[in-house]
């Protein structure tokens, strides 16, 4: 089974970094955002980049904008191209398919993340450096590796349930932009939509909280969103339907 | 169940697609070995047949077992022992010839020093082995329909599934497919069951024959038996001399149905294929001059539009 996931992904990344007319799309989409996450923010905060929290809500956000482009080609993508019936009639299970492309699309997102976060930290050391070696704190850098993990995951199983349905990676691209959206700008703006006396309510809770709690209970919830969607897909998942379109 | 010698069992298999019956009550077995051609015009249910042989859509009704397993149960174990080319090649464009291949070849779990013999072998036998780091994507129809029918082949399946493999190509690309298919059948033992509406390819590959019609089975055997079956066979000859009483001799012979001549040819009428020499000796003991001999049968095509035609 191992082996199987680890089958697609290599296809995955090697179809993912071959794909025609992708590798300047994807260098540019790349600069987009990782100059602003490694060098610019950094060389703006300076020693308070690697002591404050903000490079772990960096991280938190970085992977939603990295592994929709990915995900939504996953499945809508080989039934365009008519890859899908082939790949299906294999010897492959429907499990080692679904968590190989789904695994596929988690660690470019989780990876680069990590990566960016890594340029950021050598960014602010070189123009910043007093004389010793700056890192971030080890609960900084725990919470960095899991939320952008965690994110990365919630991408890609809101991307693959999506493509699965999709008739066209256009289709699942324009989805899965509405789901981003949402994903990000309902909470702030549904937050500052809420009548004052209600945030006021919310600040006071929010004050009174435990704040490793609260980022456990958040992890919590995220993992079972996760878990939730990656349930969905397998539901999703029957070659019948997949074969029939 | 199947047997060593029979590659794929049906049993009433049916499947119906809402109101509409795509298959319906197909009862066939296919022997290990041969290379079995699934005829039918378009719509008839052969790519239905092929899907449900693989598993990948559950019958209505009736069973399937394909190299010992059920299909409706044992899908994976029929998927682990068959290849495939399908209605399309389902090629990665963007991916090298060689690297399609690589991931089949992992798919099917082959070592890597054996995964890369074995592209080596089959792009070499189709002559594709020069231009194995081209993206498949800038090949032509023909190349791509190759590549495919060796990854089909790559992890050395007892049986391959193949859903018309020349349809769109040109007259030679589909020669260089259909002589690399019967060859490379030949050569590796495996069965095929090859869906197809081409006649011509039919007779020159497969040593047995079904036939389908809206979904239902309407003549199954041996290409030659088909044709037998079909048309009244009869023998063609040009020459002089044929006159009443040698045509009264040829008669008089159990075999022989009737035997007219028609614009300068005698045409011979039989009851059944026989020889037609000891007819053409007759002739000639009787005075006739012989200068050319034609056994007339049936083409397959010919039988196909006679199936057809009967069943409407």
């Amino acid at each position: 089974m191992i082996a199987d996931i680890l089958t697609v992904m290599w296809k995955e990344w090697k179809e993912f970094l071959t794909r025609r007319g992708r590798t300047r799309g994807t260098i540019l989409t790349l600069l987009v955002l990782l100059a602003p996450f490694s060098i610019f923010f950094p060389l703006q905060m300076g020693r308070d980049w690697v002591e404050s929290p903000v490079a772990l809500g960096f991280a938190l956000w970085m992977p939603l904008f990295l592994v929709p482009g990915v995900v939504a080609d996953s499945f809508a993508g080989e039934r365009e191209r008519h890859t899908l019936e082939t790949l299906l009639a294999s010897r492959l299970s429907d499990r080692a398919i679904l968590f190989g492309k789904t695994g596929a699309a988690v660690i470019y997102g989780w990876g680069l993340t990590l990566a960016a976060t890594l340029l950021a930290l050598i960014t602010v050391n070189v123009s910043f450096r007093g004389g010793e070696l700056l890192l971030y704190p080890p609960a900084i850098s725990l919470g960095i590796a899991v939320s952008s993990l965690l994110t990365a995951w919630l991408a890609a199983g809101i991307g693959v349930l999506v493509s699965l349905r999709a008739s066209s990676v256009r289709q699942a691209q324009q989805s899965m932009s509405i789901a981003m959206m949402l994903l990000l700008f309902v909470p702030v703006f549904g937050v500052q939509a809420l009548p004052d006396e209600w945030r006021a309510h919310l600040a006071v809770i929010l004050t009174a909280v435990n704040v490793t709690m609260a980022v456990l209970g958040a992890a919590v919830l995220v993992v079972a969103l996760d878990v939730g969607l990656l349930a969905g897909a397998m539901m999703r998942f029957r070659r019948a339907r997949l074969v029939l379109g | 169940m199947t047997t060593s010698h029979t590659a794929i069992h049906v049993e009433n298999l049916t499947r119906d697609f809402g109101k509409v019956r795509a298959l319906d009550g197909l009862s066939l077995d296919v022997p290990a070995g041969i290379i079995f051609g699934f005829l039918g015009p378009n719509g008839a249910g052969k790519t239905t047949t092929l899907n449900l042989l693989l598993g990948l859509l559950e019958p209505t009704a009736g069973h399937a077992v394909v190299l010992g397993f059920d299909t409706r149960t044992q899908a994976d174990e029929v998927r682990a022992r068959s290849g495939a080319l399908l209605e399309h090649p389902g090629l990665y464009e963007q991916l090298s010839a060689e690297d399609n291949l690589e991931f089949y070849g992992r798919v099917y779990r082959l070592p890597p020093a054996e995964r890369r013999g074995r592209i080596k072998e089959l792009l070499t036998h189709m002559g594709l082995w020069e231009r194995r780091r081209d993206s498949a994507g800038k090949w032509s129809k023909g190349m791509k329909q190759k590549l495919a029918l060796a990854r089909a082949l790559l992890h050395r399946p007892a049986l391959i599934f193949l859903d018309e493999p020349t349809a769109g190509l040109d007259v030679q690309a589909a020669v260089a497919v259909r002589d690399d298919l019967s060859s490379l059948a030949a050569r590796e033992g495996v069965t095929v069951f090859l869906t197809t509406h081409n006649m011509t390819e039919a007779e020159k590959l497969c040593g047995r024959v079904a036939v389908i019609r809206q979904g239902k089975l309407v003549a199954v055997g041996h290409p030659d038996e088909l044709r037998a079956r079909s048309g009244t066979p009869h023998v063609e000859i040009v020459g002089r001399g044929f006159h009443e009483q040698a045509l009264a001799l040829l008669r008089a012979r159990p075999e022989v149905a009737s035997a007219e001549v028609h614009n300068g040819r005698l045409v011979i009428e039989l009851h059944q294929e026989t020889e037609a020499a000891p007819l053409v000796s007759l002739l000639v003991s009787a005075g006739a001059q012989v200068e050319e001999v034609r056994h007339g049968k049936a083409s397959l095509e010919e039988v196909f539009l006679t199936l057809m035609e009967e069943e409407k």
